[in-house]
């Protein structure tokens, strides 16, 4: 065991990427604050604060979707993602971070914004007054209700993933070598994650979605909709960990994590982009097939107006792409078209949410512009930065884990 | 078809088949298949068996439906006999995906069984030989084809000494033909008569 590398230590390679990411993304955020943030056209001031709105709640959505792969996986008494497993659980160290600077935006936006606002038209009470759908969901869309829900999601989230987090750390003593101490702790991993799984399907596969997302769009709903952004998120998520995997594999650590798991990896990868693509599907068509003026209103200016080709565009990276190419079994098992994949879906679900936050915050124009791109490389750095970080705490193989046998002899 | 005589070895144990595969295999004998009562991990890799090709077919079975349903749908509906249904484009592309869903559904699925039926020499009313009737309950079977040089007490020995507990010559018929296998099974038992 002696020769193999279980203790991460953070290249100084990536700690000077890491912090270059930063550096323009912050210079984005400032530049973009300045020029468009405190602007006197309310316009330029929902673009920027949208921005930042969807690339906070898309970052800490695919993090968080570690959590629940690591939850899922456990409750599903898996084995095999025990080699590799203090991966997403270095992933998952994101979310209180992101958690709260998506906290401070959204609070932003619905306290410090003004009523007249485009993100939220709901929080415009004299609108409100004299409408009777928004009347009817005033008791949902509300900022009281939305303050209380958005802490609780993301309190909740974090403190039951850092519960798993530190449960897996009791893996590293030699004391759970024990039958009895094993026994106890697959328990009570069972319990937290089982909490966690509950929490995690009444808000991200459920209100959260609606809060946040859904009701940019304040008279229209689809009850799609949050297993649309569940889908979006989670196969972005495990892309995600399937990158930080190839990475450390590169480097020479997770010894015993091979193929074999990466070929799992890529079937999640694969099967939740058909999962996703069933889901646009269903809300799309239904929609199309029943041409009620009240649903058609979201698709109006994505599929006809200046969303067209990002629409499409969505369709064919996260659907046509892992299709053809991840069908096969040896492209499941090849590091270089795994990664490629990664980096596409990732891209391709952050396209997803674009068109989902600021096709309804801006309908008549679209384009991806430098501030876009500026603050996901905000994001993106800062998730290299303290996942690295993360990783560097534990060792990378949690050697007392009653499963890591079933995990290092895992065949697909 | 001409029937053979096989070498058949059983093993209780996984553990013991696995470094047994690998010794047989290493003397040069020719494994024609193992028999398990359940899937075992690893197995195909340890016979040297390459990756199947069904996938592949699977593939073009699917793509098939996708242009049957396509085509089909598109043909009737959009160009030999439009109609009107509520207001809809002639090309309602949406409303064909969960037809054409499901045909490249059917198709892969049926071309798949069929398929493997045919790898696996299985057809309706062809009775296949079982080597071991253990093989479907707890034991793991092995069946060696010698070559008419083999020396069939050698290759008993040999497999005795690598863990086989019950190893027998059996005399079964090595290809398949639709029918003629209970015919010929019949003669050898009825008549004594070797069939070529």
């Amino acid at each position: 065991m002696a020769s193999i590398k279980e203790q991460f230590e953070i290249p100084g390679k990536m700690r000077t990427w890491s912090i270059a990411l930063i550096c323009v993304g912050l210079l984005a955020l400032i530049i973009g604050f300045a020029t468009k943030g405190i602007s006197t056209d309310q316009h330029q001031k929902d673009i920027f604060w949208g921005t930042l709105m969807y690339n906070s709640i898309y970052f800490l959505l695919i993090c968080n979707g570690s959590m629940f792969f690591i939850c899922a996986t456990t409750l599903a008494m898996g084995g095999w993602q025990v080699v590799f497993r203090r991966v997403p659980e270095a992933i998952s160290t994101m979310v209180p971070i992101f958690g709260l600077i998506a906290f401070v935006i959204l609070m932003y936006i619905v306290f410090g914004m003004g009523s007249h606002t485009h993100i939220y038209h709901w929080l415009d009470k004299d609108a409100v007054t004299n409408d009777e759908i928004l009347k009817g969901k005033s008791g949902f869309l509300n900022p009281g209700f939305f303050l209380l829900w958005t802490v609780l999601a993301i309190g909740l989230w974090s403190l039951l993933g850092w519960r798993m987090r530190k449960l897996s750390s009791e893996a590293d003593d030699p004391a759970l070598a024990n039958q009895d101490a094993g026994k106890s702790f697959i328990w009570r991993n069972t319990v937290t994650a089982s909490l966690f799984i509950v929490w995690f399907g009444l808000t991200v596969a459920s209100t959260v979605p609606w809060l946040w997302l859904m009701s940019i769009d304040p008279h229209w709903y689809s009850t799609m909709y949050s297993w649309y952004t569940f889908a979006s998120s989670f196969v972005a998520g495990i892309s995600l960990v399937a990158l930080w995997i190839i990475y450390l594999k590169n480097k020479g650590y997770l010894a015993y994590t091979t193929e074999e798991h990466l070929h799992d990896i890529g079937k999640f990868m694969f099967a939740f982009s058909i999962f996703w693509t069933y889901l646009w599907f269903s809300q799309y068509m239904l929609i199309w097939y029943a041409n009620m003026s009240e649903e058609t209103v979201y698709f109006k200016h994505r599929v006809e107006g200046a969303y067209k080709g990002i629409f499409f565009l969505n369709i064919i990276i996260n659907f046509v792409c892992p299709i053809l190419i991840l069908m096969k079994r040896s492209a499941k098992r090849n590091y270089t078209l795994m990664t490629f994949m990664a980096v596409l879906i990732i891209f391709g679900h952050w396209i997803d949410f674009y068109q989902m936050v600021m096709g309804s915050v801006r309908p008549e124009d679209a384009g991806l512009s430098w501030l876009d791109f500026g603050i996901a490389f905000l994001f993106v750095g800062l998730m290299i930065f303290f996942v690295g970080k993360a990783l560097a705490k534990k060792p990378l193989l949690p050697v007392y884990h009653p499963f890591v046998k079933e995990s290092v002899i895992h065949y697909t | 078809m001409a029937n053979k005589n096989f070498v058949v070895g059983c093993f209780d144990d996984e553990a013991v088949l696995f470094p047994a595969v690998k010794k047989v295999r290493m003397a040069g004998y020719k494994i024609h298949d193992v028999y398990t009562p359940y899937a075992v991990h690893g197995l195909d890799h340890a016979l040297g068996l390459r990756e199947t090709s069904l996938h592949t077919a699977g593939f073009i079975y699917g793509i098939t439906g996708t242009a049957t349903a396509l085509g089909g749908i598109g043909w009737i509906l959009s160009w030999d006999w439009p109609l009107n249904f509520g207001g809809k484009p002639h090309f309602a592309l949406p409303a064909w995906i969960p037809i054409t869903f499901e045909l490249t559904v059917l198709f892969a699925s049926i071309g798949m069984v069929l398929t493997f039926c045919y790898l696996c020499q299985m057809a309706p009313f062809v009775k296949k030989h079982q080597f071991h009737s253990r093989a479907t309950d707890d034991a793991f079977v092995m069946v060696v084809e010698p070559t008419p040089k083999t020396n069939l007490e050698d290759l008993k020995a040999f497999l005795s000494a690598n863990g086989a507990t019950e190893i027998e010559v059996q005399e079964a018929e090595a290809g398949w033909w639709l029918g003629t296998y209970d015919k010929q099974q019949k003669l050898v038992r009825d008549k004594g008569i070797e069939v070529a």
